[in-house]
């Protein structure tokens, strides 16, 4: 085991994975480690917006170093927006916090029916509120899955309904359900849960409805890995929420845990014997081979140009600014033009990380500050992928909403002749367009449908 | 919202370390108390001076990466509320706090206000876990459990190995938190195994970097988890237990 240890390149020798350079954290060692396979589980990307709910340690690292060593990084535009997270309340704001879908189960989703009602929501009668997602999805109701309760939240708050000091929040109200259930029956189901949202808000979702807003929370793309869960390259394997598989556009709740069993339980064990078969007897390729020796350079070159910098805009305020383009441009509702400003805008983001950036203090103590400029360095390059992968994929499915492919109702439309496919791409350089490889998929039990929930 | 901030600062772990006073001026009382450090640092960072180091992660109460000492209470003024769960409004205009990180000889001052809580790992390592083959499940609902017996497990899982304990023991012991462990694999079936050799281990393991439990409770009552000192009971049922009737795998355990 190495705590506080970050990896932070691959080792890539004959086309095949052979370890990983590492930086320890508390010396700024950096240092490699050999192997005869490597697997990563490192989670998803959603810390690219800044504002997630993810912790603030989550990072990409790991997989879009191995991208750059080459293993491609499939369908990154299928981003999942959470539907019920705690509403953004400053700008010191460090992350989001989920409040449990299940509280879908019994909550009531609404706001105000007038644009810029600003009653308190116990003041405002029945008549005068928009139950939308029992309006627009009847069968369903406010058990809609997470991409279509996600997108009617921000429209009805993009229409001016929203609620809060910042008008981006909507009402999850438990009144009926306390009144039908008892105080004592919803205590016992989500007691927890009400707990945790007064201590961040302050306020008593027993007496006065909840406020949420939707949240980046889960990343369906990832890095592309076989049904033996290896990714491009051999020997480097990547298994949970890193990858892309097991999920497509679209993902449902706990599904996450499930993967991480399925992959990291079930499946891996068995199928990476597969790989190490192959090589068995041939041992593992010195630390002090070339290789390695490069990758260990390259490492150190980067931290201490980081360092060198000298300039005077804090990793956190770059990191937020990044994290506002893509929630605006490639967050819920995606358009060609948005979506190509942001990618201008993102590269223009990159060149002024590497000239304005400031750091203090060395790379051989701890320095917080310095790991975070690192990760933030990475998402650049992700983003710009995301852009692009949005822009090029020209429908909408699932997570993946483009305006300019949906329905008269707003619902999302599909194109199913030109984009059943996963979008596989390959890097070729830091400013250089990265190439895209289609992987056709090929529904051989089910018939592709239109969902429905009316 | 205006507060003086008396911070810990150390630059390694083998440097002298010394109190730093910060003040704040424009706190909303919404922010939480390491968006406050985050405020600060920023500050601090533009102004030239390095920013203050801190764990923290998941900044919801569930991953145990946060703990600092806040006006000498591990985890701050409320009950069963990690530092990430702390919101200004729990603090008046014009308070001073004062923060530390954990002050526990077995927790080593890395930076400022980041400890080194390995003794922890080596805690886990020595049985903090069940053997179990990889590959396929058991069908769960096989072994039946009653409910208050699953409640009771999941009340000692909850555990999420802040340290908070340690930290506001005067004995520096760390009961609580392997008493948790130890309570969490004993009451389930999964755990039945390999229960005496577990609590051999782990107590031998915890005795060898903290220190004693003398029913002090203040472990109980910082605990963000509010987990009851039961466990530690139940421990030491369990230890007494094992050293008596040992366990099946080996004549000389």
């Amino acid at each position: 085991m190495f705590p506080r240890t970050e990896m932070l390149d691959l080792v890539v020798a004959d086309g095949r994975a052979r370890g990983v350079v590492t930086r320890d954290m508390v010396s700024g060692h950096i240092e490699s480690h050999s192997a005869d396979a490597v697997v990563l589980a490192t989670g998803g990307y959603s810390n690219v917006f800044y504002l997630s709910t993810n912790a603030k340690g989550c990072n990409a690292t790991a997989i879009w170093r191995a991208h750059r060593r080459g293993a491609y990084f499939a369908n990154p535009c299928y981003t999942q927006i959470h539907p019920t997270c705690i509403p953004q309340h400053g700008e010191y704001q460090s992350k989001l916090t989920l409040m449990s879908e299940s509280l879908r189960n019994d909550g009531r989703i609404w706001v105000p029916a007038a644009a810029g009602d600003a009653r308190a929501a116990n003041e405002i009668p029945e008549g005068e509120r928009d139950y939308y997602l029992e309006r627009r999805y009847p069968a369903f109701g406010n058990l809609v899955p997470r991409d279509i309760a996600s997108r009617a939240a921000k429209a009805v708050c993009d229409g001016g309904q929203g609620v809060g000091q910042s008008g981006r929040g909507v009402y999850l109200d438990f009144a009926d359900a306390i009144s039908r259930l008892g105080k004592d029956a919803i205590t016992a189901k989500y007691g927890n849960l009400f707990e945790m949202y007064e201590r961040i808000t302050g306020e008593d979702p027993y007496q006065i409805p909840m406020r949420i807003y939707p949240a980046p929370h889960y990343t369906m793309g990832g890095l592309w890995v076989d049904y033996n869960l290896m990714s491009t390259l051999q020997g480097l394997f990547v298994i949970g929420e890193a990858n892309f598989s097991d999920h497509g556009a679209n993902r449902l709740g706990a599904s996450a845990l499930m993967q991480g069993l399925a992959d990291g339980y079930f499946v891996l064990p068995y199928t990476i014997g597969d790989y190490l078969s192959r090589h068995i007897g041939e041992g593992r390729l010195a630390t002090d081979h070339s290789a390695f020796q490069r990758v260990e350079t390259e490492v150190g070159d980067r931290l201490k140009r980081l360092l060198e910098v000298q300039g005077k805009r804090t990793v956190d305020s770059l990191h937020r600014e990044l994290g506002n383009i893509c929630i605006e441009f490639c967050g819920m509702s995606r358009r060609a033009a948005g979506l190509e400003q942001a990618i201008g805008e993102i590269a223009a983001l990159r060149e002024e990380y590497w000239q304005n950036l400031k750091l203090l203090g060395t790379g051989e103590e701890i320095n917080q500050s310095l790991e975070k400029a690192g990760r933030v360095g990475d998402y650049f390059e992700l983003a710009e992928l995301m852009c692009r992968d949005a822009l090029l994929r020209g429908e909408s499915c699932g997570t993946h909403f483009r305006e300019e492919h949906q329905s008269p109702e707003g619902e999302a439309v599909r194109n199913d002749e030109d984009y059943t496919h996963v979008a596989a791409w390959e890097f070729k350089g830091v400013s250089k367009e990265p190439a895209m490889h289609k992987e056709p998929l090929h529904f051989e039990n089910l018939a592709l449908s239109q969902r429905s929930y009316k | 919202m205006r507060l003086t901030l008396r911070v810990w600062r150390q630059r390694n772990q083998q440097a002298a370390g010394r109190f730093e006073t910060y003040g704040i001026s424009d706190a909303s009382p919404d922010m939480s108390f390491l968006e406050m450090l985050d405020v600060l640092n920023e500050d601090l960072l533009a102004g030239g001076t390095d920013p203050i180091a801190f764990e923290h992660d998941c900044r919801e109460g569930i991953c145990g990466a946060c703990g600092l000492m806040i006006n000498g209470v591990a985890h701050g003024p409320e009950r069963g509320t990690a530092t990430c769960q702390l919101h200004l409004r729990k603090f008046q205009d014009g308070d001073s706090i004062c923060i530390e990180p954990w002050r526990s000889r077995a927790f080593p001052v890395l930076k400022d206000l980041i400890v080194d809580r390995t003794p922890f790992d080596r805690i886990i390592q020595q049985g903090g876990f069940i053997s179990v083959n990889t590959g396929s499940a058991p069908e769960a609902n096989l072994i039946p459990v009653p409910k208050a017996v699953a409640e009771g497990a999941m009340d000692a899982a909850e555990c999420i190995g802040c340290g908070a304990c340690v930290a506001q023991c005067p004995n520096g012991a760390a009961q609580l938190f392997t008493g948790a462990k130890i309570s969490h694999l004993a009451l389930l079936p999964q755990g039945r195994p390999e229960r005496a050799q577990r609590v051999l281990k782990m107590v031998r393991a915890m005795e060898d970097h903290f220190g004693s439990c003398s029913n002090f409770a203040e472990c109980e009552a910082v605990c963000p988890k509010e987990i009851s000192i039961d466990v530690i009971g139940r421990m030491n049922r369990e230890f007494a237990t094992a050293l008596l009737i040992g366990s099946n795998e080996s004549a000389n355990s």
